[in-house]
C-alpha cells in the first residue's frame, strides 16, 4: 500500500518553555505516511498528537529534527514559507469547524484561494463551487455558518480544506463538536474522498472513529506506542444505514 | 491590483458589519477634517475681507503718524513727542511732486444734538482731499471747500448712521447740529461705506473742516495724523520718502537722528493685518489638526479591540495560507478605509458648514482646494500611523494561539 511519502518525519522533538519548566511535548518521533493513506493519531491529551499535528501542518516548527513533506525538508523555513506550504499542501479542518462568520459557505471555500500567490486555479469560483459539490452542499452554497447544521459547518470547512488540492488533509478532531450521527456522516465523506486518492490525517481520541480509517498511530507521553493497520474497518454508509433502519 | 480590490472589499464589509461602532470611529475624523478646513476657511475668509476692506480704504494711501523720537537708541521721553501742525501738511501739499492728495486728519467726538435726538459719535476734522484719499462719495449734498476749511467754517458733513439716527428718513442737508453746544450746518451726507474689517461701523461718523475743529471744538493746534495719495501705486514708496524728507526738515531732524514719525503705506498696513489674520489662521488649524490626531486615537483604540475580537478569524486566515504581511494590509486597509471615509464625510459636511455661514452669518469662509486635499491626505495619514500598530499586532499573532483562542 506504501507509495513515495508524502510525510517523512525522522527524530522530530519539540520541547516548549512554560515558565522554567521545559515541556517536552515529542521526543523523537518518527513516521511515514504514504499518498493516499488514512490514519488517525490517537493518544490520550498531553500525548503529544495535537503537537505533531501543528508540526505536519506546519503551523508550528520542530524543536530538532527533520520533516519532509512532499520530498522536501520543510524543517527549518521562515514564517511566510510555512504560511505558503500551509496555503499550497495543507487543508485544515479543526474541532470548532473555524469558519468565518457572516460570511456565505462559497466565499469560506474561497478563502485559501484568495491568499494564493502562485495563481494555480485560475477561477476560485468555480473551484469553491465544486469543492461544495464533493462534500454534497452544493444547495447551501450561499448560506451562512449560523444558518448551517454543525455536520453541514464541518462539510464546508472539509470544502475549504479541499479547495487548494493539497497534498494532505489534517483534521484535528473533526468529530468532536459533533453527535455520533453526524459524526459518522462527516466519517462517510473523509472515506468517500480518501476512496478519490486524498490523503486524510485525523487527530481524535476516539475509537470509534479510528475505527473509520485505514491505520492507526497511538501515541503516549510524546512517544509512538503503536503504529498498526485497522483489523475490522468500519464502512460509514453501512453504518448509517444501520442507524436508519434502526430508527425507522 | 485584484488583490487589492478583494482586499478593499473586504475591509468594506468589515465596515459595513459593524455600521454604528463604524460610524463612531470615523466621527473624530469627521470633526477633525471639517474642523480644519471651517476653520482655515474661515481664518482666510476673513483675512481676504480684510484685504478688500483695506484697499477699499483709499487709492495708493499713505498713512503718517507720530511717533516718540529716539537719539541712538534712546528714547527722549513724551517731551519730545512731536506731533504734526497745518505747517507739516501745508508743506507736503506744496512740496511733494509725488504725492496728489493730502489731508490733515484732526480727531474728535462728542455729544450731537439735533432735530430733538442726540447721537455720540466721532468727528473728524479733515481737508477737502480727504473724500479722495478715502474714496467717499456723497448720498446728497456737497463736501467742504477749501474756502470753508480756511475760513473755519462750521460745516458738517453726516456719515450715513450718523444721518439715520439724528434725522431717521428726512434729508439732513441743509439743517442745522450742535457738536458740543457748537452749531453747525449739514451740507453733505456720505454715501454708505458698512463695516470695516473690524467690524467698526465706517458710517458712524461726522467729517468737518480740519480748521474748523482744531479751533472750535479742540481748541489745539496739534494734528492726529496725515492721510495722503501717491500718484500712482508705482511711486508709492517715492512719495514715502519725499514725505519723509519734508517732514525731518519740518522737525529740524539732523543727519543721523532717527525719524519722530512713522510713515506706512495701504500695501504694509494690509501686509500687517493679514500677518496677524495669518497667524490666527495656522492657530486655529493647529487646534483643529490636534482633533484630527484624537480621532486618529480613537481608530487605533477600535481597531485594537477589533484585533482581539477578531483573533480567531486571523488564526483561521493564517492556517489556510495568510502570509503576516497580508493581515497586516488587511487591517491597515481597514483602518485607513474608516479614516479616509471619515475624511470624505468631513469634507461634505464641512462644505455645508461653510454654505451655511456664508448665506446665514456675517462670518465669510473660504474652502480653499488646497487646505481640502492636505486635511483629506492628512486624515488618510493618521489612519496609517494609528493603524499600523494594532495590524502589526494582528500579523504577528501566533496561529496556534490565535486559532484556540476563546
Amino acid at each position: 500500500m506504501m507509495m513515495k511519502p508524502v510525510i517523512e518525519i525522522k527524530d522530530i522533538r519539540k520541547t516548549y518553555h512554560v515558565g522554567e519548566i521545559d515541556v517536552h511535548a515529542l521526543r523523537g518521533v518518527d513516521m511515514k505516511v504514504g499518498a493516499g493513506e488514512f490514519l488517525a493519531i490517537m493518544g490520550a491529551s498531553g500525548s503529544g498528537k495535537s503537537t505533531l499535528m501543528n508540526l505536519i501542518g506546519c503551523l508550528d516548527e520542530p524543536t530538532s529534527g527533520q520533516y519532509f513533506l512532499d520530498g522536501i525538508d520543510v524543517s527549518d523555513l521562515s514564517k511566510n514559507a510555512y504560511a505558503d506550504i500551509r496555503n499550497q499542501k495543507i487543508g485544515f479542518v479543526f474541532q470548532g469547524f473555524n469558519l468565518l462568520p457572516r460570511t456565505t459557505a462559497l466565499e469560506n471555500v474561497e478563502l485559501p484561494l484568495f491568499y494564493d500567490r502562485t495563481h494555480r486555479i485560475r477561477d476560485p469560483g468555480s473551484a469553491a463551487t465544486e469543492a461544495l459539490e464533493r462534500v454534497g452542499l452544493a444547495d447551501r452554497m450561499d448560506h451562512v455558518p449560523n444558518q448551517l447544521s454543525g455536520g453541514q459547518q464541518q462539510r464546508v470547512a472539509i470544502a475549504r480544506a479541499l479547495v487548494n488540492r493539497p497534498s494532505i488533509l489534517l483534521a484535528d478532531e473533526p468529530t468532536g463538536n459533533l453527535d455520533s450521527r453526524t459524526s459518522v456522516e462527516v466519517m462517510s465523506v473523509f472515506q468517500e474522498l480518501n476512496a478519490q486518492g486524498i490523503t486524510i490525517l485525523i487527530v481524535t481520541h476516539e475509537q470509534d472513529i479510528s475505527r473509520y480509517t485505514r491505520r492507526i498511530v497511538t501515541m503516549r507521553d510524546g512517544h509512538i506506542m503503536s503504529d498498526e493497520a485497522v483489523k475490522k474497518r468500519l464502512d460509514a454508509k453501512t453504518v448509517l444505514d444501520t442507524i436508519k433502519d434502526e430508527n425507522g | 491590483m485584484k488583490q487589492l480590490k478583494r482586499l478593499l472589499k473586504a475591509s468594506f464589509r468589515s465596515i459595513l458589519k459593524n455600521r454604528m461602532r463604524s460610524l463612531l470611529t470615523s466621527l473624530g475624523i469627521i470633526i477633525g477634517v471639517s474642523a480644519v478646513i471651517v476653520m482655515v476657511g474661515v481664518g482666510e475668509g476673513s483675512q481676504k475681507r480684510i484685504a478688500q476692506e483695506i484697499s477699499a480704504l483709499g487709492d495708493n494711501m499713505i498713512i503718517v503718524f507720530p511717533s516718540f523720537s529716539q537719539r541712538g537708541g534712546v528714547s527722549r521721553g513724551a517731551g519730545s513727542f512731536n506731533r504734526f501742525t497745518m505747517d507739516d501738511v501745508e508743506a507736503i501739499r506744496e512740496e511733494a511732486r509725488l504725492v496728489r492728495h493730502v489731508s490733515a486728519v484732526v480727531m474728535s467726538g462728542g455729544q450731537i444734538i439735533a432735530n430733538g435726538n442726540n447721537w455720540n459719535t466721532q468727528i473728524q476734522g479733515v481737508d477737502p482731499d480727504f473724500k479722495f484719499i478715502r474714496i467717499w462719495k456723497l448720498a446728497s449734498g456737497d463736501f467742504f471747500t477749501e474756502r470753508d476749511n480756511r475760513s473755519r467754517k462750521k460745516v458738517a458733513v453726516l456719515g450715513h448712521t450718523v444721518a439715520e439716527n439724528l434725522f431717521g428718513t428726512m434729508d439732513p442737508v441743509g439743517q442745522k447740529i450742535r457738536i458740543r453746544n457748537t452749531p453747525f450746518k449739514v451740507i453733505g451726507v456720505l454715501e454708505k461705506k458698512g463695516q470695516d474689517a473690524r467690524g467698526q461701523d465706517q458710517d458712524d461718523i461726522i467729517l468737518a473742516p480740519s480748521t474748523t475743529v482744531l479751533n472750535r471744538l479742540k481748541g489745539d493746534r496739534f494734528i492726529n495724523m496725515i492721510n495722503a495719495s501717491a500718484t500712482s501705486l508705482e511711486e508709492i514708496e517715492k512719495a514715502q520718502n519725499e514725505i519723509s524728507q519734508i517732514l525731518r526738515r519740518q522737525h529740524k531732524i539732523e543727519y543721523g537722528e532717527d525719524d519722530d514719525f512713522f510713515v506706512a503705506n495701504q500695501t504694509a498696513i494690509t501686509e500687517m493685518a493679514s500677518e496677524t489674520s495669518r497667524i490666527m489662521t495656522m492657530l486655529l488649524g493647529a487646534v483643529a489638526a490636534v482633533s484630527l490626531i484624537v480621532g486618529g486615537i480613537g481608530i487605533m483604540n477600535i481597531m485594537l479591540v477589533s484585533v482581539t475580537e477578531r483573533t480567531r478569524e486571523i488564526g483561521i486566515r493564517m492556517s489556510v495560507g495568510a502570509r503576516g504581511s497580508d493581515i497586516l494590509i488587511q487591517f491597515l486597509l481597514e483602518a485607513v478605509v474608516l479614516s479616509l471615509s471619515g475624511g470624505i464625510i468631513g469634507i461634505l459636511l464641512s462644505a455645508g458648514i461653510a454654505l451655511i455661514l456664508n448665506t446665514w452669518t456675517d462670518i465669510y469662509a473660504v474652502l480653499k482646494p488646497v487646505i481640502v486635499i492636505a486635511s483629506f491626505t492628512f486624515s488618510g495619514a493618521v489612519g496609517v500611523f494609528f493603524g499600523f500598530y494594532p495590524a502589526r499586532k494582528a500579523a504577528r499573532l501566533n496561529p496556534i494561539d490565535a486559532l484556540r483562542y476563546e
